[in-house]
């Protein structure tokens, strides 16, 4: 029990850091991609509150 | 609808459904409640119980009145004009019950704050003393000022965006009386000495079990407008705030599972004891944090910066893998309040792990907020509201960088037990929570009350400098007042001794703690200014608006 | 990574569309953290170390917890000394999952304004406690803590204890019926110099028994809340406590 905690512990404070840094980055970097996918939707549904009622 | 009543079609006037219910359900309670006072085994529990019997009898003439006055036959669903008939009445209702309780929370805060500079001011009084007046303080700012802006808000924006009629009749009303009535109970329980000393779920048993069914009711009125909606896409604010209301739900029933020492003690036991108590608690009380103050506030974030900017939300994907990734993530990082205690450590590890991770959907959400200024940073200059919600953003990332930072365990063995965290807190519930809800009444009063915009938007200009200047005093204080208690605490000589008492770390809180009480003076003179400003919105002819708004182009 | 994309786009319109399925979706996706991190504590018998003498609160000592829970001492006082060289050092013996197990709720507190209390039991004396809570800056100048100087001009209200002992029994507490019996009993037995205290130490052992506010003709708040801090942190004896066989 103690040893597998001690290696998550280091795991998460080294690599796991690293490679959630790096995730975030690819998400980030992925959702502000210049895509087609459901864009029209998504500019509609983002402009849900600037219309007029 | 013509203004002269065909006698044929008008419905004969009869009590909705909803009124008859409510009419038996709340003379039912009032009577069950007179009877729980007389045999209260404390005169405090008799008051409570008398409090429930008085709001009970008060439902039961405000629903007969409300029924002599209104017109027959059910709601009018649209307006003459064909728009939605927005039920704004309770909107505005949690506006002016959040300026009002957000200025005595923030007030009790300050006394608890010079409590701590000068013990005098607890005067010896058990009412008053720092014990009993610091939940009262947190449970003011957090569930009243807090929780009338989520209320409020969130009726306002989920009409808004699904233009339609928030459902039910009396329900709307149920929810925002029903929960300021829990405030009362709650807050004067604890000037009582009624409390479940748990950290931010002190009410007891039945002020919990009347917030379970206020809370449903809430989720239930909120779900069924979104079902109205004439837009087949649920915008993504009201996604955050049904992930608010929900989780908050269950968090409550969990964290508040308890049994009644008797149906006439307002004493109960909780059902967890000790380490598993422990964790359910910092569950609980995280993700208060998590869902109340995060997700709750990011909904704000997603309706009133794109509304005062005019533009949308910069990116809706990125506002998609925000919500799930933040809801998923938040949910884990209570055992972080409990790193070094008996809790186990595999627990405060994954604690810990996915506090860090933590740090990403909320710079996520923050970079979606900020951006969503791109192209028109200039407002930043020109609009004082608008600043306030940015600025809140901002310290939203401050916060959300710094708490992944104090729950790695080497940070948090120094802050833990400290001011650092009292100042963190302060951080984000001063510069993120009060702020983007500022942003949000100043925002809604004008468009509630139908005025062209606040009557002096110098006042908000005012009240964002005066407080931002409160926040710096109040948050740096406590950076230095947490570092410097935790360094003596583990200070040794060189002979290998402890080199401080315990007293002498509380005597070098002093002169921080006078700072920090100065510093809550301001943000208090903030809201202040802005309560004033709201009243002047509120009072003054539609003609002066048009006057105090030095940018409006002449009509 | 385009097409992927893609399907994962569009299959989420259920949940933007759908009201009831994002309902579902929070409900899920929110309760995976929380049963991870709180199921296991409920069985893995790790949790909770095996230890000698821990028992229930005296009827006497649960009101004095009562009292010390209702005056919001949690707000500035920790009962959960951290395993650090300094904690230890200053406060004792690391505190014990297993010396929490009776508390409902647990108060080991998130801030330090005064000092940590899980040890505080035998440290200063009755008399001190008195004064300390009557006016703390008679003892200690420059104390920030509030005055308390009602609890011992307030009679303790021990009416319906016996219902507080049952309610724990129900929630796990190893309360007896003889215990919840004697209630009355015990309470004059550990707050009285002359009384007979062997069915007390029968039932709650190393229970301390004396007139813990100064004033032997009354049973007041403040004897409750000193018996109470009196007994903090003492059922436990670190000398016979075995710390291999509780590694987790």
């Amino acid at each position: 029990m103690h040893e597998t905690y001690l290696w998550l512990a280091t795991f998460a404070q080294t690599w796991g850091l690293v490679l959630f840094v790096l995730g975030f980055l690819l998400v980030i970097a992925y959702v502000f991609w210049p895509s087609k996918t459901r864009k029209k939707e998504f500019d509609d549904a983002a402009n849900i509150p600037l219309k007029e009622d | 609808m013509s203004t002269i009543q065909d006698p044929i079609r008008t419905p004969a006037k009869a009590l909705r459904f909803g009124e008859a219910g409510l009419l038996v359900v709340f003379a039912a309670f009032a009577f069950f409640a007179i009877i729980v006072a007389a045999k209260a085994y404390t005169p405090a529990y008799a008051f409570h119980a008398y409090l429930f019997a008085a709001a009970s009898i008060a439902a039961v003439f405000a629903i007969g009145n409300r029924y002599m006055a209104r017109p027959a036959g059910p709601v009018p669903q649209v307006n003459a004009d064909g728009k939605p008939n927005y039920n704004f009445d309770v909107v505005k209702f949690c506006t002016i019950a959040a300026v009002v309780w957000g200025i005595a929370g923030f007030l009790v805060g300050v006394i608890a704050a010079l409590q701590l500079a000068f013990p005098v001011v607890n005067f010896d009084l058990p009412w008053i003393s720092f014990g009993r007046l610091r939940p009262l303080h947190t449970s003011a700012v957090i569930f009243a000022f807090g929780g009338n802006v989520l209320i409020g808000t969130s009726f306002y924006v989920v009409q808004r965006t699904s233009h339609a009629r928030l459902v039910g009749d009396l329900a709307p009303w149920f929810v925002v009386l029903g929960y300021n009535l829990f405030i009362v109970i709650a807050g004067t329980g604890y000037l009582l000495g009624i409390t479940q000393g748990k950290e931010y779920a002190e009410p007891e048993w039945y002020a919990d079990l009347f917030l379970t069914v206020v809370w449903v009711t809430y989720l239930l009125v909120f779900l069924g407008t979104i079902l109205k909606r004439k837009e087949p896409h649920i915008y993504v604010a009201n996604w955050f705030y049904l992930a608010f209301i929900i989780t908050i739900a269950v968090l409550h029933l969990g964290n508040n599972a308890s049994v009644p020492v008797s149906v006439f003690s307002p004493k109960s036991y909780i059902l967890w004891s000790g380490v598993q108590d422990a964790m359910f608690q910092w569950w609980y009380g995280h993700n208060a944090v998590g869902f109340f103050l995060t997700a709750g506030f990011l909904a704000l974030m997603y309706y009133f910066i794109p509304k005062r900017a005019e533009r949308p939300v910069y990116s809706y994907r990125l506002s998609i893998v925000h919500f799930w990734a933040l809801i998923f993530i938040y949910i884990w990082a209570g055992p972080h309040h409990l790193h070094y205690t008996s809790l186990p450590d595999w627990a405060q590890t994954l604690g810990m792990t996915f506090s860090i991770i933590l740090w990403m959907p909320s710079w996520g959400g923050m970079i979606n907020g900020l951006m969503t200024l791109s192209g028109a940073w200039d407002k930043l200059r020109t609009d004082p509201i608008i600043r306030m919600m940015v600025v809140a953003v901002a310290f939203y990332g401050m916060s959300t960088f710094e708490g992944p930072m104090m729950s790695v365990k080497a940070v948090n063995s120094l802050s833990h037990y400290t001011e650092w965290t009292i100042g963190h807190v302060h951080s984000g519930a001063l510069g993120w929570v009060a702020y983007i809800s500022f942003g949000a009444i100043y925002c809604m009063v004008p468009w509630l009350w139908n005025k062209r915009e606040m009557y002096s938007l110098k006042a908000v200009n005012w009240h964002f400098w005066v407080s931002t200047l409160g926040i710096v005093l109040y948050i740096s204080s406590m950076w230095v007042a947490g570092i410097l208690q935790g360094l003596m605490w583990r200070a040794y000589t060189q002979l290998g001794f402890l080199e401080y008492s315990f007293i002498e770390s509380v005597e070098a809180m002093h002169p921080l703690y006078v700072i920090r009480a100065i510093g809550g003076i301001l943000f208090l003179s903030g809201a202040l200014i802005m309560a004033w400003n709201v009243w002047k919105t509120i009072t003054m002819p539609e003609a002066a608006a048009e006057q105090s708004l030095a940018l409006a182009p002449a009509e | 990574m385009a097409t992927q994309g893609t399907s994962i786009w569009s299959k989420h319109q259920i949940f933007e569309k759908h009201s009831y399925w994002l309902m579902l979706g929070i409900l899920i996706v929110i309760s995976i953290g929380g049963l991870v991190e709180i199921a296991p504590l409920f069985y893995l018998k790790s949790t909770i170390e095996k230890v000698e003498g821990m028992r229930p609160y005296t009827p006497l000592e649960l009101a004095g917890r009562n009292i010390y829970v209702r005056e919001g001492c949690y707000n500035c006082h920790s009962q959960q000394i951290r395993p650090l060289r300094d904690e230890v050092e200053r406060y004792g013996h690391y505190s014990l999952a297993a010396e929490s197990m009776y508390d409902h709720p647990f108060q080991w507190g998130s801030k330090r304004t005064g000092p940590d209390l899980a040890r505080v039991g035998g440290k200063y004396s009755d008399l001190w406690q008195r004064e300390h809570l009557h006016n703390p800056r008679a003892v200690v100048p420059a104390s920030i803590m509030p005055s308390y100087p009602w609890l011992a001009q307030t009679k303790l209200d021990t009416k319906h204890l016996a219902a507080d002992l049952k309610d724990l029994k129900l929630l796990g507490v190893p309360y007896t019926d003889e215990m919840i019996e004697k209630v009355q009993e015990d309470l004059k037995a550990q707050s009285t110099t002359d009384g007979d205290t062997s069915g007390l130490d029968k039932r709650y052992p190393k229970a301390q028994a004396r007139d813990f506010d100064g004033n032997p003709g009354e049973l007041t708040e403040a004897d409750a809340l000193i018996a109470y801090l009196q007994m903090l942190g003492t059922l436990v004896d670190f000398k016979l406590y075995d710390n291999q066989a509780n590694v987790r």
